[in-house]
């Protein structure tokens, strides 16, 4: 892998609401290489989406606050660095793309205009090589006619065309750092084929790292590189993406997986829930946030975090079962999968 | 006899513009829709956005009003039963909607909202009515005790088994499902899911599952019917539709789905299908699919082929396509040639 | 070429882009709702009234408001218990002799030359009247006081009929839609485009002046505000799953809007009220400045305003001040109320 990207340790931000504080994000720690997909995945209040909007500063504060931890893009602290700065590093360093483009677009400003401020705003370029540039993307990202199409307004674009423009926009400062956020969800699926095509070949163009964070295991199986899985605002497991699917060390990890409905299944068989309910990240534990959900929890799981503890090259599980129970349990589990040779 | 047959079923709602409301056209919500439904099993509907796949599920409750076409339940004609033969039937199909949110009245204790069926129809008294609605919360596995509460004190999942509880109310024969997972998450979607087929099991009930995920239809499915734009281009027993797709729409939709197995991700080719789905206000002409259409010739532009059995993929396997996949002799063939049994019947 | 080309560069705002280049932008729009979704789902609204409470707690605008409401209420409701009392107690001879009338103001609104300064303009505030005293000598304070009544009386009588008129035609309106909602929106449109005050004067000469005509005028006026909001309310509210979720179950059209409609539409409705009260006290100081409304002997605080303002140039302002204040007080209220409680029970309105 390429140059260091990002190194975010031990990240927390909290809410503090009429209610209590809400702890949606817990020490969370990862890094980013160029050229590299992490896959951040998680259920909703897993916090996968503060850890991303942490990173990009824009927690409103009140009521949220990045309690604890460093975030830093290259050498540069994005704690410590002015608003300018922050702004400077926002499109140009680090861009994200997010599940609703409708919503992400000026409904009552054109495409290729919108596209092209971008590009004015981080970029030395004139406003006439900037709409030629505008341009220029939409037809990188496969929009037909995107001469014709940089002339119109969002609501003239189906759902995968804006996503499109979203990411042309996206691409235009050619960032290092993109992060997208549930990118396909809102799409159908022929549409949602589309977009993955289109974020993986831009990656490899730019030679950019993706944080991508999605709930579908399918989506990360198939673009990622590294995999993060989140639970109650902490991270779980960490680990290569192979490693995560053939060779999970969580029992949140093994939960997901098996409760899956799969297309690849010969046999109609019956599915494996996690019982309970998501967790409430007001009275979230001291220790686990999945410990009222896992079958396999003992003492020390309630009050105390486990420590990490590494299971592989660049894998780490925090967990109390120890190591040898793990795979011991793992291998009597009637839904998991060794890799097909 | 089926429990449920749909026979051209077509729901066109009007689009209305200008200052006297004039209708301006329509959008082809669904356009021609057939299929049946027998007792205890499940039949799956998939689609994208756009597909009309919804539409039937609620036109087939009556909760919108057809354009056209005939629904037979049970025997009877649900098209023109009276208000009181509708409120008979009301007891025998029900539904389940996709968001747990909208679909509780946010004002009403949970007993108000699982009870209300049998008070609408005069089932029982008070304290039976109780009895019944505790026994029925317990049924999804839901406290009996959370029967004085309101939804707003509830998780997602727990709101979707509060409606489930409420269509389990009456006793019914058929409950249409309209996405009933689509907004829950993933460990949840497989609590719900197995709910439903353990209810299946328990009570011989028949469900009309309508999804846009192919995976959870594939799970839950014993036929499952692909709707593209208003239409049904394929309609199977679910192993073998899965296994043996015939039309190419069907193929590129299963291709589509990531599957969470990176070997298996990263060995398997995709088809992915050009353009977005086109607006159902104005379909195109001939097979609606074929703008998209990877194998289009000449003839799909000229009708939009019938529903037709090939008998080599499945007796029971439906297709409308003149170039569909063959499996003649357990190899995938897709012949030049058009199939023109395909095309429909000149009108009489 | 672009139309953009043309425009100077500062009045292009930035607004939407991939990548977040404003906090305030598009983009931190989608953030605000991304952490509203987060704290909404993790600390699970207390319930509908108590969330809305918790929410109104934090604006101390309408917290004044409420304070006002209470007071005002509060007063208007001694007065009008004891006003029949007073007048029975007043004719006694040991009330008289007592000199203790039955209710919160220190004078008899209505007697004359209880404090008349020589130049027969009242005499200006002081110990014995804080508010000082009229031409005729009455106490301004006590006839503020009492006044109080008649706006109560007014802002509750008049928007009862209106609101009953509104939920009437309302829920008809927006859940059978069709021929009947054309009637009736363009009725309430044609009730909108006419002048408000020419609308009641018309209806006061077909009535004829009196004290309950003044209610009747106002109230059958403000029907079309509440029919809207009801209307509008219904056709939001009927197409949620739950209403059909209801009709799936065999629910009749009476119990779809009694049961299921009516009661989810009725937060702007209770905003429309607090909003309706303010409005329907102000037309009647209106009316009764006009000569139209309240009439004597009756104390008004548009009457009282009307009396003063020809003796305004004489210097006398308390008698014009007082009635006034108490008038703009008690419609701020209202009205600050009524927004307060808007923002509190529909809070995506207000960030």
């Amino acid at each position: 892998m390429g140059e260091r990207l990002l190194t975010i340790k031990d990240l927390s931000t909290h809410f503090f609401t009429h209610a209590g504080v809400v702890k949606a994000v817990n020490g969370v720690s990862f890094t980013l290489d160029r050229g590299e997909t992490i896959g951040i995945v998680g259920e909703s209040g897993s916090g996968k989406t503060v850890a991303a909007m942490s990173l990009m500063r824009l927690i409103p504060d009140p009521p949220g606050k990045v309690v604890e931890g460093s975030l830093m893009l290259g050498d540069r602290d994005l704690r410590t660095i002015s608003d300018d700065e922050m702004r400077g590093v926002r499109g140009n360093d680090i861009a994200m793309i997010f599940q609703d483009p409708m919503t992400s677009l000026n409904p009552v400003m054109k495409v290729g205009k919108q596209i092209a401020e971008a590009i004015t705003l981080h970029q030395d370029k004139g406003k006439r090589e900037a709409w030629q540039m505008a341009a220029k993307l939409l037809a990188r990202v496969g929009i037909p006619d995107a001469d014709k199409r940089v002339d119109q307004y969002p609501f003239e674009f189906s759902g995968g065309m804006r996503q499109r423009a979203m990411i042309a926009m996206a691409i235009s400062c050619n960032p290092d750092v993109l992060i997208a956020d549930e990118p396909t969800t809102a799409l159908d699926v022929t549409i949602q084929a589309q977009i993955i095509d289109v974020v993986r070949e831009m990656q490899a163009q730019f030679d950019s790292g993706v944080i991508l964070i999605t709930h579908d295991l399918g989506v990360i199986a198939e673009i990622s590189d590294k995999v993060m899985v989140m639970y109650g605002g902490r991270t779980v497991e960490y680990g290569p993406v192979d490693e995560i699917f053939y060779n999970a060390h969580h029992p949140y990890t093994w939960g997901l997986l098996a409760s899956l409905p799969r297309l690849d299944e010969s046999e109609k068989t019956r599915l494996t829930p996690i019982l309970g309910q998501p967790p409430n990240l007001i009275t979230l534990p001291a220790g686990c946030p999945f410990t009222a959900r896992c079958p396999y929890r003992r003492e020390e799981c309630r009050d105390k975090w486990p420590a990490h503890e590494a299971v592989g090259p660049d894998h780490g599980v925090h967990c109390w079962i120890p190591v040898e129970e793990r795979v011991a349990i793992r291998a009597g589990l009637p839904h998991f999968k060794e890799p097909a040779a | 006899m089926s429990l449920l047959e749909v026979r051209d079923l077509k729901k066109h709602f009007p689009i209305r513009t200008g200052v006297f409301k004039r209708t301006t056209g329509h959008v082809y919500a669904v356009d021609g829709v057939s299929f049946n439904v027998e007792k205890g099993e499940t039949m799956g509907l998939v689609g994208e956005s756009g597909g009309g796949k919804s539409t039937v599920g609620r036109t087939v409750l009556r909760l919108t009003e057809a354009t056209g076409g005939e629904v037979t339940f049970e025997g009877i004609d649900v098209m023109k039963a009276s208000r009181s033969d509708m409120n008979t039937l009301r007891k025998d199909m029900q539904i389940v909607f996709q968001d747990p949110y909208a679909s509780l009245n946010p004002r009403m204790r949970i007993r108000d909202i699982v009870g209300e069926a049998l008070k609408i129809h005069g089932i029982g008294t008070e304290a039976e009515r109780k009895k019944r609605v505790a026994d029925l919360l317990e049924t999804v596995g839901l406290n009996s005790e959370h029967a004085e509460r309101y939804p707003h004190e509830f998780s997602g999942g727990q709101r979707q088994r509060i409606g489930i509880a409420r269509a389990l109310s009456l006793n019914p024969k058929l409950i249409v499902l309209d996405e009933p997972v689509s907004a829950l998450d993933v460990s949840i979607r497989a609590q719900v899911l197995n709910l439903l087929e353990d209810l299946q099991d328990e009570f011989g009930l028949t469900y009309l599952f309508v999804s846009h995920d192919l995976s959870v239809v594939k799970h839950i499915s014993d036929r499952v019917a692909v709707m593209y734009l208003g239409k049904i281009v394929e309609i199977s027993d679910s192993a073998v539709l899965y296994t043996m797709p015939q039309h190419p729409y069907t193929e590129a939709l299963l291709s589509a789905v990531p599957i969470p197995d990176p070997h298996t991700e990263r060995a398997r080719r995709r088809i992915v299908l050009e353009g977005d789905v086109p607006s159902p206000a104005n379909p195109p002409s001939g097979c609606v699919f074929h703008p998209r259409c990877p194998r289009a010739q000449e003839i799909c532009t000229t009708a939009m082929p019938r529903l037709t059995v090939m008998g080599d993929a499945g007796e029971r396997h439906e297709v409308a396509c003149y170039f569909p996949a063959r499996f003649g002799d357990g190899k995938r063939v897709v012949s030049d040639k058009p199939y023109t049994d395909a095309l429909p019947e000149p009108k009489a | 070429m672009p139309d953009w080309d043309q425009q100077p560069p500062e009045e292009r705002e930035v607004y939407g882009s991939a990548w977040v280049t404003e906090a305030d932008g598009v983009d931190g729009r989608r953030t605000a709702e991304v952490v509203d979704e987060v704290i909404e789902e993790q600390t699970k609204p207390l319930g509908l009234w108590a969330d809305t409470w918790r929410r109104l707690k934090r604006n101390h605008l309408a917290l004044v408001g409420l304070g006002i409401i209470i007071v005002f209420i509060s007063v208007g409701t001694v007065e009008t218990v004891f006003y029949q009392m007073h007048w029975h107690v007043r004719a006694s001879a040991q009330a008289e002799a007592a000199d203790a009338p039955g209710y919160l103001a220190p004078y008899d609104p209505n007697e004359t030359n209880y404090d008349l300064s020589p130049s027969g303009l009242g005499s200006p505030p002081s110990w014995s009247h804080p508010f000082g005293t009229d031409y005729l000598g009455r106490d301004v304070f006590s006839r503020t006081l009492v006044a109080t009544r008649v706006a109560m009386l007014v802002g509750i009588i008049a928007v009862a009929i209106a609101l009953t008129l509104g939920l009437l035609l309302g829920p008809v309106s927006g859940y059978y839609g069709g021929a009947v909602d054309s009637v009736i929106m363009r009725a309430a449109d044609i009730f909108f485009a006419f002048p408000y005050i020419l609308f009641v004067l018309l209806i006061m000469s077909v009535l004829g002046q009196g004290f309950q005509n003044v209610f009747i005028a106002i109230g059958v006026l403000g029907w079309a505000t509440f029919a809207r909001v009801v209307r509008g309310q219904i056709l939001s509210v009927k197409s949620m799953e739950f209403v059909e979720a209801a009709r799936a179950q065999g629910a009749g059209d009476l119990r779809i809007i009694f049961r299921h409609v009516l009661p989810n539409s009725m937060a702007p409705v209770y905003v429309a009220v607090a909003m309706a009260i303010g409005g329907a006290i102000a037309t009647e100081a209106a009316l009764s400045y006009l000569g139209i409304g309240i009439q004597p002997p009756n104390s008004s605080w548009g009457l009282m305003i009307s009396d003063s303002v020809d003796y305004l140039a004489a210097g006398n302002w308390w008698w014009l001040l007082f009635p006034s204040l108490a008038l703009v007080t008690t419609v701020f209220g209202f009205i600050s109320f009524g927004n307060g409680l808007r923002d509190a029970t529909d809070p995506k309105l207000k960030e």
